[in-house]
């Protein structure tokens, strides 16, 4: 490649000090370059030193950091060596910066337009007026919806999609010869992921802007980097093009990155269930269930999430319960909890009614059904050790106390596949994936039937989340507990439920076994979901984008509609009277699977054909017709 | 030969990933240092204290004696002894007056500080905990007092029952109690939202064990910085109605009277009022750089663990 050098890192070391003023390395020695044009993927596991790498190209460290060596030259000029008034003029002029979450970026109280064209008018890189009509244009590059006016809008008036690509905007507004990315799109669901990820290509290459993309994600790297590093604590282990590293990985971190990698959501990916645990009677059931928020007025709640619920769990299954944010899902396991009453509906724990506040349930009843929470930072508790944090359930519902405890604790330490030495440490002492282990371990503790976990692997990185599937699903044969798994990432449920429900608009759209779920016919919604799921694979970005639910399905949010099908206004195959006004009717199909849709299933079978001819087109790949289950 | 390293690093990183793939292999500090800033401002506060209890034995002169020849005599020698800062305007031993005196700021402000901190901290966490109608009731009340000048309730309070040591107490200690209150409900408030106590509540723990093990050891660290600061505050408090002449009564000694006594001195040369000045600074500074140290100590571990 001949093409203009850009931005040089050369030899970049960064440290830190600790208390004991000992030097902590962060950054060993890490050189690549940037090139016009190209857009270059910095890729590592948290800890990795992929941030801190990004935002020395602003010659700028997080507190406590420091420069050591290196050089960053911009156009041959090093930047970390720079008075600070030029430093200042690079930040925000020449080289951009957008942070992980939109919704922290923009200041709530100011319009989008004043927001995005600040840095290009602070910097005199262009007028006010200049600014505005160069805002509008990216609107438009960046396909947001009004782009004339969004600009008028106020932060809380867009979506979280929206605003990421307006936060785009806010970087490229000035021109930047370089634009730093820091994991845009790691907090945003994968209809939206898509939408985002396909604005930012768009307008990278109608600007031939450079950028830096920082992320974790090998299956997103593939769709929009020139250029990837593979970093691994602070040191580069690899770097190529990408085609080089995606389809030629020489080494072994990154071929460990690609097994992380989740496969894409098919059928047949699931473990079989022993029928050890088997029983008479379903584990948990939520019947004719409805729930929302706002207390209950003459029997409906006042913001309804959850209408009309029936859902199953057998014992020593693994349900995963499935749908955007906004859908109800974490709603329906804490009204499984008991931490939110439903409105209307039963839940039955082993053929028995359950009281929906879980203050009038008994205390073996509450000890049957746990819940895990998403978040292992906040859900334990920093001032106790590890070992009172285990304990506390041993004690609270089997009364074992002393050295029996302690054993106990041991014992349970172990099945997370821990070291018993953990017990004396605190939560802070330990990494995210350890803590969200201690987590699990707590509930484990309290020996339950049922684990209701929301989304326990959504903040972890890709090999430790890897990782604590693999536990599950050694807890859930070693004791026969039910889990009701909630996630947003389909693939990760695809390969590890023994059941799927599909949850829009707090709805069930579509539920059964996996293989069945995963199969056609798709309700349409499903299908959307399993198109959006990102493949490691270059040019997966364009061929989903070719798909015809993509065209009405992607950029727009849930909307809980009182009437009618919730997904109407995403339905590729909506119909219009009868969708948007009728409750959708159940279709069950063979082995429990059930779709709630006005569409025939031989219309669903019929789309699901002309889509696969449509990939194979794409692909090429000349398999057979996909196979169909036709009750 | 950079084959082999590079094969050799490739093994090291995914022996790494391997063995306890998720990271600190580092075994866990819970070392506390204070800075040198903090250690002579514990020293500081450490002396006070011991003088607290032993001041009156070491003094050289009783409280109450007028043992010097004259009002507003510099450090020296004298007929009847060795004035070592001096005599104050009714010529006794300023000396022995502040190691008397600290027994009764330090110790009153103390025990103040503390009843102020049982009764703000009890409502707070419960205000917290139960919410509705006790938060309203208890947090409206509080609002009142809050919205009244500290000295002028003090000085209404003691107008009405009179200057004496137990209701020193109970006026600064209501007084402060009020701010701990605010303190302690939005402290409460934080941390009751948390997913850990939720976690508790789902087990179906009770009001009293979540109060105890989830919500007091999270309000500790915050609440005990702030007993510093407020123990100052009720130092000066006490002081300054000493030195309107409505704290502790003459002749017995405190560090804030004897600034007001001996303030015409200061005419005269005298630096009577200067040393039991200094003493409530240097007891009220000390204590601030401790809280300041212990909350930057704080803090650096926090920007720690953010890296």
């Amino acid at each position: 490649m001949n093409r203009e050098k850009l931005f040089e890192v050369k030899d970049l070391r960064i440290s830190a000090y600790n208390d004991e003023g000992e030097e902590v390395k962060i950054v060993k020695g890490v050189t690549f370059d940037i090139h016009k044009g190209e857009v270059v993927a910095l890729i590592g596991e948290s800890g990795s030193g992929k941030t801190t790498i990004s935002l020395a190209t602003l010659a700028y460290t997080k507190p406590g950091l420091h420069f050591t060596g290196g050089e960053c030259q911009l156009f041959g000029n090093d930047v970390l060596t720079m008075p600070p008034v030029q430093q200042r003029d690079l930040r925000g002029g020449n080289v951009a910066y957008l942070a992980q979450s939109a919704a922290a970026t923009f200041n709530p109280a100011i319009t989008i337009n004043e927001q995005v064209t600040e840095a290009a008018v602070l910097h005199g890189r262009l007028t006010q007026a200049q600014a505005n009509e160069r805002a509008i244009e990216l609107y438009h590059a960046l396909e947001l919806p009004d782009a004339d006016r969004i600009g008028y809008r106020y932060p809380h008036q867009v979506s979280g999609g929206q605003l990421q690509r307006l936060m785009a905007a806010m970087a490229l507004c000035g021109k930047p010869d370089l634009m730093v990315l820091d994991e845009p799109t790691t907090a945003l669901d994968v209809t939206t992921q898509i939408e985002v990820l396909k604005a930012f290509k768009k307008v990278i290459k109608e600007e031939n802007s450079a950028a830096v993309y920082v992320t974790h994600d090998l299956a997103v790297v593939a769709q929009v980097a020139d250029h990837i590093v593979v970093l691994y604590s602070g040191e580069i282990m690899e770097q190529g093009s990408v085609d080089q590293i995606i389809n030629h990985p020489t080494h072994a971190y990154t071929k460990r990155l690609m097994e992380a990698v989740r496969p894409i959501p098919e059928a047949g990916q699931g473990v079989e269930v022993s029928g050890d645990h088997d029983r008479v009677v379903d584990n948990i059931e939520v019947r004719n269930m409805t729930a929302g928020y706002g207390g209950i007025v003459d029997g409906e709640p006042v913001v309804p999430i959850l209408k009309d619920i029936n859902v199953s769990v057998k014992n020593g299954h693994v349900v995963g319960v499935i749908g955007e944010s906004g859908c109800g899902k974490s709603t329906m396991a804490r009204v499984m909890a008991g931490m939110l009453p439903p409105a209307r509906g039963d839940i039955i724990l082993d053929g028995n009614k359950l009281e929906g506040d879980l203050h009038d349930r008994k205390l073996s009843e509450l000890q049957k059904v746990q819940f895990v929470f998403q978040m292992a930072d906040t859900a334990l508790n920093p001032k106790q050790l590890i070992g009172n944090i285990i304990g506390r359930p041993l004690e609270f519902y089997h009364g074992l106390t002393g050295r029996e405890k302690h054993a106990k604790v041991a014992e349970i330490l172990d099945l997370v596949e821990l070291p018993a030495a953990f017990a004396n440490r605190y939560p802070m002492e330990l990494s995210g994936g350890q803590k969200q282990r201690i987590n699990l371990a707590r509930s484990l503790a309290a020996n339950p039937e049922v684990m209701l976990c929301d989304e326990v692997t959504s903040a972890l990185d890709s090999i430790v989340g890897a990782n604590v599937i693999k536990l599950l699903t050694n807890l859930r044969d070693k004791t026969g507990v039910s889990f009701v798994f909630i996630s947003h990432d389909l693939s990760t449920v695809a390969s590890f439920a023994d059941e799927i429900v599909v949850l829009y608009a707090g709805r069930v759209v579509e539920q059964g076994p996996t293989d069945e779920v995963l199969e056609p016919p798709f309700h349409p919604y499903t299908r959307l979901l399993i198109s959006s799921v990102p493949e490691m694979r270059i040019g997966w970005l364009e061929d989903t984008m070719q798909k015809r639910e993509m065209a009405v399905g992607i950029a727009r949010g849930v909307e809980i509609t009182r009437v009618g099908c919730p997904f109407y206004n995403r339905c590729p195959l909506a119909i219009e009277g009868t969708c948007d006004l009728k409750v959708p009717p159940t279709l069950e199909l063979e082995n429990g699977h059930q779709i709630a849709c006005h569409v025939s299933l031989e219309k669903l079978l019929e789309t699901e054909r002309e889509t696969q001819q449509i990939l194979h087109g794409y692909e090429k790949l000349g398999e057979e017709d996909p196979q169909v289950h036709v009750p | 030969m950079t084959e082999q390293t590079a094969t050799t690093k490739e093994e090291e990183v995914l022996a790494k990933l391997d063995a306890f793939a998720e990271l600190p292999d580092a075994p866990p500090k819970r070392k506390f240092r204070l800075t040198w800033v903090g250690y002579v401002s514990t020293a500081v506060v450490v002396f006070w204290l011991v003088i607290c209890v032993i001041g009156p034995s070491i003094a050289p002169f009783h409280e109450m004696d007028m043992d010097g020849d004259d009002s507003f005599l510099p450090a020296g020698e004298g007929e009847y002894g060795h004035f070592y800062l001096g005599t104050d305007y009714l010529s006794r031993d300023t000396l022995s007056r502040i190691l008397y005196g600290a027994r009764n700021t330090i110790g009153i402000s103390l025990v103040a500080t503390l009843i102020a901190y049982l009764l703000g901290i009890t409502l707070g966490i419960l205000a917290a905990v139960k919410g509705g109608w006790i938060d309203m009731g208890i947090s409206r009340v509080n609002d009142a007092i809050l919205a009244l000048p500290t000295i002028m309730l003090g000085l209404i309070v003691i107008a009405a029952l009179g200057s004496s040591i137990p209701v020193l107490i109970g006026t600064a200690a209501i007084i402060y109690a009020t701010s701990v209150f605010r303190i302690a409900r939005a402290l409460g408030q934080d941390i009751m939202v948390q997913d850990f106590v939720e976690a508790a509540a789902t087990r179906g723990e009770g009001v009293w064990w979540i109060i105890r093990a989830e919500v007091l050891p999270n309000a500790a660290m915050p609440l005990a910085t702030d007993f510093g600061l407020r123990l100052v505050f009720v130092v000066l408090f006490i002081s300054s109605l000493s030195f309107l002449g409505l704290g502790v009564q003459p002749p017995a000694s405190d560090w804030g009277s004897m600034v007001r006594e001996n303030l015409q001195g200061l005419t005269y040369g005298s630096y009577a009022a200067i040393w039991p000045a200094l003493s409530i600074a240097s007891f009220t500074i000390a204590i601030n750089l401790i809280v300041d140290d212990i909350s930057a100590k704080a803090g650096g571990s926090l920007a720690k663990k953010m890296v």
